[in-house]
């Protein structure tokens, strides 16, 4: 009985168990198990389902390649349905009883929110989170497992408040914001510029998809330009109840919501054809970019990404939801090499911290991959929609968070072209 | 003052749907004393089978007629096979019951039609109407919504009160053995009622999801405003469900224009416990004292 | 049966139950008892709302508000690495609270009935996450407040390793922690329904002109019950939120009530061991029935479907044909005779056979009791 065996077993040792050679959980000689967690359902699915998708078809290209190092990467995608409480227990699933190696990409603020911690107790790798948070990556020393990727939202906000401030100087500023920390970062980065320009400020909850009242008190207070960061769900009910409300002011939508092909698409049927459902349904609204996406197919990102889709994707057209997925797949393949044979945990975030601010890729400004940052790409261009087209309305920005000044990006980052093979070859650290 | 009115309108249009699903409530618990929890969902189901049917290439109006004939025959099917064994039992398992459909029609939906956020179709324009340089929040839509909600109202009030077949509902309605020695066929008319009751509640559904997205819990929160709605006007009295779905549209919407989106659903819990501990009789309902 | 046996049975049980727990929770893997822990907060909140809705006759659809209440509590009192209460501090304070809640919506409760109560409640869950959104600045908002679970003492360390020859991971400690609080609560719930207290509960649900008759207060009686069931829903939401290790508004949705619901009567009302049994069956069976969906040719998301349209066909099915629910069938109560065979009617059979096994006051509970009958008014 086990009861009586252990019984006077003795005082625990307080050893962690692993040695110090560092913890390869989740990988094999031939195999690397990574997972995440992502919306596949609910008001957060459409776009962001199609995100692991591409990410999948690019680690299939490689895999077909023959792996990274000989090991082949086995993704598991979980869908949490945007609920934080979902994203907790699946990824107990993914940590415990999956045993991944780490989790890569897993998407969205409120519930990534609900598991950074845990999986910085667990001392899991938890890369490349798919939310511009800070809490991705401003302080290490607390999460030192985790990185973000995209571009955070107060940097965003900083780009688009001083454009604004500088070309718009008299415009009255509305803000319509998801209210978690989403629209709270990048409130944070709009107000340094334009706190005296802000005239009212709109908050919806993820779910509630009556946001009429909010647009109505919008409205009340005439805003020349409306800043909105939403996801493209809440971009599209704002577009349609503005539409009712005749409400027409200047609009800046965020990167993450302001894709024209699904906003448009979802336009589209809410109104049976009363609003163009092509691209052309966010003609003239502002928003930004940081990978080169859809509207440029001649970009040579873009036709590696139609390589690998058409090789690897499984049903629908190439997206830039699955362009994205692709980069962060693309980033993840290269931090494996750089961690080298002997793949650890550990390892694998030191190369990251190493070299992670040097890497090429499809990012239009550097990583900030550092021991004292964790954060992703530095900055972005600011673009006006027209057919689903982004139009520059300034060159590559850079700068980082806090009081750190935006810079036009002199790194030639966004020159980078990929590898003929598509697959991109980075020396080993150490 | 152009954001009051446009919050005032809003409520006033959502307002009529509540009174179009409180309406579809009061028809059941005047006729089998129970309330329906599985409304919302019967709804939600009728929304889908329109929305396959438009996504399928078809008009709208097919789309919208063929769920309120599947909404009939839904209701009918539900009273024959699961309600029929729990009238007159316990009112306990009427609740649990209708309950538990509403869990099963809920997963069926994710099973068939799937998970995710869909649009669906306005009928007519989604454009405010425009009067002088300012637009107000009235769409063609709304005004559809408005109109259709009152031509069923209509449509109720003459079959109860000038027909034969509304008689004889009332009869079975008001007591079933009085009405079964004057041979009136109780049963049937419970199944009408529920049928009837059920359509109301299609219709309410798709005027909800019009130019909106729909998944399978979108009329959730519904299930609580109806209730809410048919309580403040007594549960047994058709007009006071019209009146006390206006009202609690207005309500809600100015709560969540001026106060915050997120105490909706906290409004309407003060709104009917306050309804419930003070006038439990309901606003409108002429009963002199009633169980709650 | 005795009243020696009426009070020693439960804490027996109980003795018992602790050691499977502790050999159960040393066998398993951390995944494994991460689910345990599950069941056990659910087991504790359908303890307690089994005794509400079974032995009182008064249902709610808003247990799941209550256990927020409860995770949001333990989750303020969480928020540093140094915590100002010891955890046992922190489940008391949670229970409290909850208790005090409960208290003031059972009031209110306690005038309502029928469908009219399980509206209330309805709007209940439904309203309850929206102050957490409201209060963003405190409670957290959208992504709700993250729990952080304090290292076990030194000394539980020690002794969980003499006794169980393992280190006590972090999700295990929780479990323990899970599954103590259940033993707790269920010894609780057991000695007051089987006392004066569960008669008086019971003489309301069964006849209230009777119970008045007999100088009980019909008020009294109905919000004791219902801060009783509170108490257990805030224990639950104690547990959940060391668990989850987040309090978030999504967690509580009317999905969790709905749940605890099915939980109870899947159980069968008014029995803890249905209740435990009913929440074995809520943490367990969705793998099995998702696997199977899989298998069967339908995707993940489909497939996830498939358990709570199991839940909801039980659901019916039991009202519709067992209304004593499922341990009525599969567990034999107290004097180890085997459940009686079904027959034509099942609501008779259940009030018979109660009435002859346990007696005049301790009635097998049912759902189609004697009173409780509708009461028809006639439309003005």
């Amino acid at each position: 009985m086990v009861l009586v065996a252990a019984c006077g077993a003795g005082g625990r040792s307080d050893d962690d168990g692993d040695g110090g050679g560092g913890t390869t959980v989740g990988v094999t000689d031939d195999s690397i198990a990574i997972g995440g967690t992502f919306p596949l359902t609910g008001v957060a699915a459409p776009g962001y389902s199609e995100i692991p998708t591409g990410a999948k078809a690019y680690f299939d290209f490689v895999n077909a390649a023959g792996g990274v190092n000989g090991r082949t990467i086995d993704f598991t995608v979980k869908d949490d349905g945007y609920d934080p409480t979902k994203t907790s227990s699946l990824t107990n699933e993914l940590v415990l009883k999956d045993q991944v190696f780490a989790t890569v990409g897993s998407l969205g603020t409120p519930t990534h929110s609900a598991v950074v911690d845990f999986l910085n107790d667990e001392e899991v790798p938890d890369l490349f989170v798919s939310s511009g948070s800070l809490g991705w990556g401003d302080d290490p020393e607390s999460r030192p497992m985790t990185f973000g990727w995209q571009p955070d939202y107060e940097i965003e906000g900083k780009v688009i408040g001083q454009y604004v401030a500088d070309n718009m100087p008299d415009a009255k500023v509305g803000l319509f914001l998801q209210d978690d920390d989403f629209g709270e970062d990048a409130e944070k980065g709009v107000r340094q510029f334009v706190d005296d320009q802000v005239v009212d400020v709109q908050r919806y909850t993820s779910g509630n998809t009556d946001v009429g009242p909010q647009i109505a008190a919008l409205q009340a207070k005439k805003p020349d330009i409306v800043l909105a960061f939403t996801t493209p769900s809440y971009t599209a009910l704002a577009q349609l109840t503005s539409l009712t409300l005749g409400f027409k002011p200047q609009w800046y939508v965020s990167n993450v919501g302001s894709d024209p092909a699904l906003v448009g698409s979802l336009l589209e049927k809410f109104s049976e054809g009363a609003v163009p459902g092509d691209a052309s349904a966010l003609n003239g609204v502002m928003s930004s970019e940081y990978i080169p996406g859809m509207d440029a197919p001649d970009n040579p990102w873009v036709q590696l990404w139609q390589k690998v889709w058409d090789q690897n994707g499984g049903q629908g057209e190439l997206t830039n939801y699955r362009i994205y997925g692709m980069s962060w797949a693309y980033t993840f393949v290269q931090a494996l090499q750089a961690a080298g044979e002997d793949l650890t945990r550990e390892g694998l975030v030191d190369a990251l911290e190493q070299v992670g601010s040097s890497l090429e890729g499809p990012n239009l400004a550097p990583y900030r991959y550092s021991e004292d940052s964790h954060l992703g790409i530095s900055g972005m261009e600011l673009v006006k929609l027209q057919n689903g087209k982004g139009e520059p309305l300034t060159k590559v920005l850079t700068t980082d968070v806090g009081d750190a000044e935006i810079a036009e990006d002199d790194s030639g980052q966004a020159d980078d072209a990929p590898p003929e093979s598509g697959i991109p070859d980075v020396d080993p650290v150490g | 003052m152009q954001q009051f009115v446009n919050t005032v309108l809003g409520g006033l249009t959502i307002g009529m749907v509540y009174a179009a699903f409180a309406l579809a409530l009061v028809l059941i618990w005047r006729s089998t004393r129970i309330v329906n929890f599985a409304q919302a969902p019967m709804a939600m189901v009728t929304t889908f089978i329109a929305l396959q049917i438009i996504e399928a290439g078809h008009s709208y109006w097919l789309a919208f007629a063929a769920a309120l004939v599947a909404g009939l025959v839904l209701g009918a099917v539900v009273e024959r096979v699961l309600i029929r064994p729990v009238e007159g039992k316990a009112e306990i398992n009427a609740v649990i019951l209708t309950l538990g459909l509403f869990i099963v029609l809920h997963a069926l939906a994710s099973v068939v039609f799937g998970n995710r956020y869909r649009s669906f179709p306005a009928a007519f324009g989604i454009r405010g109407l425009e009067v002088g340089d300012t637009t107000i929040a009235l769409t063609g839509f709304d005004i559809f919504t408005i109109l259709a909600v009152l031509a069923v109202m209509g449509l109720l009030v003459l079959l109860f009160r000038f027909t034969d077949l509304g008689l004889r509902m009332r009869a079975a309605a008001f007591n079933q053995e009085v009405a079964r020695l004057l041979g009136v066929r109780v049963g049937r008319m419970l199944t009408l009622g529920w049928a009837l009751a059920s359509l109301v509640g299609s219709l309410a559904g798709l005027l909800i999801a019009g130019g909106s997205l729909v998944h399978p819990g979108y009329m959730d929160a519904v299930v609580v405003y109806g209730f809410v709605a048919a309580v403040l006007g007594g549960l047994d009295s058709p007009a006071g469900a019209v009146v006390g779905g206006l009202l609690l549209g207005l309500s809600l919407s100015l709560v969540s224009g001026y106060v915050g989106s997120q105490l909706v659903a906290l409004a309407a819990l003060a709104i009917l416990m306050a309804v419930l501990l003070l006038r439990p009789q309901g606003l409108f309902s002429q009963a002199r004292e009633r169980r709650v | 049966m005795t009243v020696r046996r009426i009070l020693v049975q439960p804490v027996v049980l109980a003795a018992l139950g602790v050691v499977v727990i502790v050999l159960v929770l040393t066998a398993v893997d951390d995944f494994r008892s991460v689910q345990l822990t599950q069941m056990a907060y659910l087991g504790i909140a359908a303890g307690g709302l089994t005794v509400l809705t079974g032995l009182n006759g008064q249902i709610s659809l808003g247990h799941g508000a209550l256990m927020a209440v409860g995770a949001y509590t333990t989750a303020l009192l969480l928020q540093d690495d140094e915590p100002m209460l010891p955890l046992l501090g922190v489940l008391v304070v949670a229970t409290v609270v909850t208790l005090v809640v409960g208290a003031a919506i059972g009031v209110a409760a306690a005038r309502l009935h029928g469908p009219y109560l399980a509206g209330a409640t309805l709007a209940l869950a439904v309203a309850v996450p929206g102050i957490a959104l409201y209060f963003g600045d405190t409670l957290g908002g959208e992504q709700g407040l993250r729990v952080r679970v304090p290292d076990a003492p030194g000394w539980v360390l020690d002794a969980a390793y003499f006794v169980t020859g393992q280190d006590l991971t972090p999700s295990k400690y929780v479990a323990f922690l899970g599954w103590g609080t259940l033993v707790v609560a269920y010894l609780g719930l057991a000695h007051l329904s089987r006392g004066r207290v569960g008669r008086r509960w019971r003489a309301v649900r069964d006849d209230e002109v009777a119970a008045e008759v007999a100088g009980i207060s019909l008020g009294r009686a109905r919000v004791s019950a219902f801060v009783v069931s509170a108490a257990a829903a805030g224990a639950a939401g104690f547990v959940m939120a060391l668990s989850v290790r987040l309090a978030a508004p999504s967690g509580y949705s009317l999905t969790l009530s709905l749940t605890l619901l099915t939980a109870v009567v899947l159980g069968g009302l008014g029995s803890l061991t249905g209740a435990l049994l009913g929440a074995a069956l809520l943490t367990f069976l969705p793998q099995v029935v998702t696997d199977a969906g899989v298998s069967a040719g339908l995707d993940d998301i489909r497939a996830a479907e498939l358990a709570p349209l199991i839940y909801g066909l039980v659901l019916v099915a039991v009202i519709l044909l067992a209304p004593a629910g499922l341990s009525a069938v599969s567990a034999p109560r107290g004097t180890g005779r085997a459940g009686p065979p079904r027959r034509e009617n099942p609501h008779e059979h259940s009030a018979q056979a109660a009435a002859q096994e346990v007696g005049r006051h301790d009635r097998r509970p049912h759902l189609v009791g004697p009173g409780r009958r509708l009461r028809r008014r006639r439309p003005q």
